[in-house]
């Protein structure tokens, strides 16, 4: 079965790492993924999206057409994307304010609020909302998602991070309760 | 070493290849979407005794690997579109002089500067005649991560065995896509290297013993003395004006790859056999296109894929097989029909050619490639 997700938000805030460690997980479990991206000229600021496609079979259009899962960690990539959503969820930073017009169904969570407090620092965003993902979908288990974190993410900083990935988890947790 | 499977990108998988191929020297000009590949043969080549030298242009950057394969060592560089253009001189150079070489070009659009972190495939064309005169050049399209590695690889091996520069065509899309890769065991990789002379003595740099053959290539600084130029030359390599000298060289030059296309040319195919809707494609263009044919067949439509992985010389004798039995062939890629005119030029008007174009920078989607399939009328 072939799961899509879309990631975006605002480059630097690191959403294509977060790709490729949830690609990498899906590898590690034996599946097939492919990680694309597209972005602007800019190093940091304008927008930024990677895709991830996950499945158990060989993976040709490497895009994703409907997302399953949409991320989107800014109003500007909520507004762009939420309004292409079909199907799938659209999980939301809780600072972006809604937008009756966007119909998907929408799960707003803490992600930016949880980095920068709960977890200490607001550059794990990424890895938090990797964990919303990861357990939102179901598509990769939580130990297989840390060991494909500690894999990619920098020296000295795999405490942060797994600590950052539970965070999401949890958060994913709750809004499963919820539901 | 047993095989590994990891997640790799494109440029990645190409530097891979590059190295299994046996690559000592890298020259280049950083440029979106290619720098990955520069950033991780600086990161390589000094590990393996190779060397990294970035280059104040992509003129330089070429002119840098040309004297480096003339030592003997495996050289590349990689670029884009707009460094692609600066390279064409020396391109030129390099096929006139038989000098073994690899260029990366990770097509982004154009012309200009374009649209540098959007896709295209639009050098299709330059590449084969981007430099001026009549030239042999060989040019490969992977058409996803894991084929990054094996054409380039390949690269070096036919730029090595008929001493023509060799061109990997790849695009935004393939370059920084990840994927699931697994790498063939090192053990396994045999790369060619370029046949050498026994001796010194009385060597002559261009002689050879058939009209489509490649001459014996020293390395310079092993004791062998000869003369490169960029003129036309004879089997001295010095600098010649005689018409029949200048016309058995060019002629020789083309044999190289006229006569040895069947061993160049490399494609996939799916659902070929029996289809009466063919698609040709190639690149990240034939990934939308196979998941458009995927979706016909399932509805029952008799669609097929033919996807080039050479793209130079250009694949006739396949083309021609399938004018003879598919009705209509679209030809999708992401300019405004550049291998459509070779399909048109070899199919002639036994089927009818549909060029199927993109240029806003975006990939095609399947169901855009489906749609122009269904509403051809």
């Amino acid at each position: 079965m072939r799961v899509e997700f879309r990631l975006s938000g605002s480059g630097g805030q690191g959403l294509l790492l977060a790709g490729i460690v949830l690609a990498e997980a899906a590898i590690l479990e034996g599946k097939n993924a492919v990680q694309t991206q597209s972005y602007g000229p800019e190093a940091r600021g304008g927008s930024s999206k990677a895709e991830v496609v996950i499945s158990g079979d060989d993976i040709d259009y490497p895009k994703a057409t409907d997302p399953d899962f949409l991320l989107a960690l800014t109003a500007d990539a909520y507004r762009t994307y939420g309004k292409l959503q079909g199907k799938g969820l659209i999980i939301v930073d809780s600072s972006v304010a809604l937008d009756p017009a966007i119909t998907a169904r929408t799960v707003a969570l803490p992600i930016l609020d949880t980095a920068a407090n709960a977890v200490g620092k607001k550059v794990v965003a990424n890895i938090v909302a990797l964990g919303v993902l990861g357990g939102l979908s179901g598509v990769v288990g939580s130990s297989v998602l840390e060991t494909a974190v500690l894999s990619r993410v920098p020296k000295g900083t795999e405490e942060l991070n797994l600590k950052a990935l539970r965070a999401g988890l949890e958060l994913a947790a709750g809004a499963k309760a919820k539901a | 070493m047993p095989k590994t499977v990891k997640l790799m990108q494109g440029n990645e998988a190409c530097t891979a290849g590059a190295l299994a191929a046996g690559l000592k020297f890298y020259a280049g000009y950083p440029i979106t979407p290619s720098t990955e590949i520069a950033e991780l043969c600086a990161e390589e080549l000094p590990k393996i005794g190779g060397k990294f030298i970035q280059m104040e242009d992509e003129i330089g950057s070429i002119a840098a690997i040309i004297g480096a394969s003339l030592t003997g060592k495996k050289s590349m560089t990689a670029t884009s579109g707009p460094g692609f253009s600066l390279m064409q001189e020396c391109l030129g150079y390099a096929s006139l002089c038989e000098i073994p070489l690899v260029i990366v070009n990770v097509q982004r659009m154009g012309p200009s500067t374009g649209m540098p972190t959007s896709p295209a495939q639009a050098d299709v064309m330059q590449a084969r005649w981007g430099t001026h005169g009549d030239h042999p050049v060989i040019v490969l399209a992977p058409g996803n991560v894991r084929e990054c590695f094996e054409l380039t690889l390949r690269a070096f091996d036919l730029s090595e065995k008929y001493r023509v520069p060799a061109i990997v065509l790849t695009d935004e899309v393939i370059g920084h896509m990840r994927e699931k890769v697994e790498l063939p065991d090192p053990a396994d990789v045999k790369p060619v290297r370029r046949a050498a002379p026994k001796s010194p003595a009385g060597y002559k740099p261009y002689a050879v013993e058939s009209d489509s053959a490649t001459p014996l290539m020293a390395p310079f600084g092993e004791g062998y003395r000869w003369h490169v130029t960029g003129l036309f030359h004879d089997e001295s390599g010095f600098p010649s004006n005689k018409p029949e000298v200048a016309d058995k060289l060019l002629r020789r030059l083309m044999a190289k790859v006229e006569k040895n296309a069947a061993d160049i040319e490399d494609y996939a195919t799916e659902s070929l056999e029996d289809c009466d809707i063919a698609v040709i494609s190639f690149g990240s263009s034939a990934m939308s296109s196979l998941s458009a044919v995927r979706r016909l067949r399932k509805e029952g439509k008799k669609a097929g894929m033919l996807r080039l992985k050479t793209i130079w010389p250009f694949p006739e004798t396949v083309v021609r097989e399938l004018a003879g039995h598919a009705k209509t062939i679209f030809v999708p890629e992401m300019n405004l029909g550049q291998l459509a005119l070779e399909v048109e030029r070899v199919v002639g008007c036994r089927s009818r050619v549909v060029r199927v174009g993109k240029v806003n920078g975006e990939l095609f989607r399947p169901e855009e490639i489906y749609n122009a399939i269904m509403g051809a009328k």
